[in-house]
């Protein structure tokens, strides 16, 4: 890649086993820069952490490392995962490799460019919203966000802890699904995780990467309207195109119906910003982090502190956070979000009582251009319309690149039951097989 | 707050003063021009948060176990790990600043 795209905050190496076998021995993975790696510097994109060096890494890091990857670096990422371009780092914008006057999607935007523009094999994002699946989906590469539950977030710097997944992105559906096999199981040190022998209905010996045959005879895949609704016209050609190539590979397709996710923006938003305000009050520069000069008592060292190291959008979700969860407005904003995410698991769950998978436009939009959505924070929310209702109700989901349209990339979402990350693997392959 | 953030007709004006006692509890300073872009921007986002009023009381069945481990002593990070990044520490302790 002549043109530098900004994808690494930080290149350095973590060696993989070298005595390790399997699919991902001698393969280069490149991390998201919120999870943690022990000795290499962890900014989380911002001013905060730019000099944070964990002493610890994270489950998934030395699950990759014994699996014999290699490290390569740290990716750019809006701060603290709040973004859908990658433009909110502090250390500048990642480019889309594809069309560099483009973003790359976000939050894990240097994640999926890094694997687009061939600097690492694969790649690990978070996914609390869509962060996983927007870039991979901008930048033409598959992305997955595991059921809740399903991979550990230990070691990973949390913005929304009742939403967020670890998740893997690649070049094809097998690499992808891959580093899940390494990445997924239960770990002691994080008790949101499930051990899939105690869960009904989940295959504990499941191998992810053998899922992704491209067998979808007999498959029934739910088109809901309300995920194409709104969407750029060449974006939905391009996604039914896709699913007119299932339906010839003898999946069925059905139209349905989700009237809850309507609310799905509004509901994510005020409860991601909830926990982001309560999450990020750790940041008050004296136990890690950077401390402003100031004279002042705690807590007037303390604001000039969160002044200083924050980015304008990091300001803006905590105090809307902080708002929704004030006295007056609690029961106005975030009973109501949560109320709305119960029917959007409702909504979900009986849909799947008809269909196997969910089919729908990744992102409603094609990748935006740089510096065209910054200044519009409502209109960026808006186009994660169709990823936060994953995240709402706890789901697998993975991106696959359906087509281009306009010679920019076109992803296709497909959503399965909870713990059904086979099945999504299965479809996602046969959607690139055509 | 103020009743200006939700009047009778719906629409939700959030104002300057409004922007700063949220920061305040929130605990970040806000530089002037901040404040007053936060108040333009919270209004047409607190405008679009208002339909979640749409949405219908829903039973919420929490599938939510408690996760039991034995309470066992186990290795952890060395006071010297856990100082390093710190901005000041004085005799193995974090040194905050003064409390008022």
């Amino acid at each position: 890649m002549a043109a530098d795209i900004n994808a690494f905050v930080t290149e350095e190496r973590i060696e993989g086993d070298a005595d390790a076998e399997g699919p991902l021995a001698d393969a280069t993975v490149a991390v998201k820069d919120n999870i943690s790696t022990a000795g290499i510097r962890t900014t989380c994109g911002s001013e905060m952490l730019a000099d944070y060096v964990p002493p610890y890494s994270a489950t998934v890091v030395d699950r990759l490392t014994e699996a014999g990857a290699t490290v390569v670096g740290k990716t750019n990422m809006d701060e603290f995962g709040m973004g859908t371009t990658t433009e909110t780092s502090a250390f500048g914008p990642t480019r889309n490799p594809v069309d560099t006057d483009r973003v790359p999607g976000g939050s894990s935007g240097g994640s999926a460019a890094a694997v687009a523009a061939g600097e690492a094999d694969v790649a690990l994002g978070s996914d609390t919203g869509g962060s996983v699946r927007c870039p991979a989906a901008f930048c033409g590469v598959v992305g997955i966000k595991p059921t809740y539950g399903l991979v550990s977030r230990y070691g990973f710097i949390a913005y929304a802890n009742s939403l967020e997944q670890i998740g893997p992105i690649a070049g094809t559906v097998e690499d992808a699904a891959a580093v899940l096999d390494v990445i997924a199981g239960d770990d002691p040190n994080d008790g949101t995780t499930r051990d899939l022998a105690e869960v009904e209905g989940a295959d504990p010996d499941a191998s992810y990467a053998a899922a992704a045959d491209g067998d979808v005879d007999g498959l029934t895949v739910g088109v809901p309207t309300e995920l194409f609704e709104g969407a750029d016209e060449r974006v939905v050609e391009t996604v039914e195109a896709a699913l007119d190539d299932l339906e010839a590979q003898g999946a069925e397709t059905t139209e349905i119906s989700l009237p809850s996710v309507e609310h799905a923006v509004q509901a994510y938003y005020v409860i991601a910003m909830a926990e982001a305000s309560s999450n990020l009050a750790r940041f008050d520069g004296v136990r890690y982090g950077n401390r402003a000069e100031s004279d002042g008592n705690w807590n007037e060292s303390f604001a000039e502190t969160r002044e200083e190291g924050f980015g304008a959008e990091v300001k803006r979700r905590i105090l809307l956070g902080t708002y929704a969860l004030s006295a007056g407005y609690h029961d106005k904003y975030y009973e109501k979000a949560q109320d709305a995410r119960a029917w959007v698991r409702q909504d979900f769950e009986e849909a799947f009582a008809d269909v196997d998978v969910i089919a729908s436009p990744t992102m409603p939009v094609l990748p935006f251009e740089l510096g065209e959505s910054l200044d519009d924070p409502l209109r960026m929310y808006l186009a994660d319309a169709n990823t936060t209702p994953v995240n709402l109700a706890n789901l697998p989901a993975i991106s696959v690149p359906a087509g281009e349209a306009d010679g920019l990339p076109v992803g296709l979402q497909l959503v399965g039951p909870k713990f059904g990350e086979e099945t999504i693997v299965r479809a996602a392959s046969a959607v690139e097989e055509r | 707050m103020s009743d200006t953030a939700a009047s009778d007709d719906g629409e939700t004006a959030v104002d300057a003063e409004e922007v700063r006692h949220v920061a305040d509890l929130a605990r970040v300073r806000l530089a002037d021009d901040e404040v007053d872009e936060f108040a333009a921007q919270f209004g047409d986002i607190l405008e679009y948060f208002a339909a979640l009023d749409e949405v219908p009381e829903t039973e919420r069945e929490e599938e939510l176990v408690n996760v039991m481990r034995p309470d066992e002593v186990e290795e952890g990070l060395s006071q010297e790990e856990a100082l390093a990044n710190a901005e000041e520490t004085e005799d193995g302790f974090f040194v905050g600043p003064k409390v008022s």
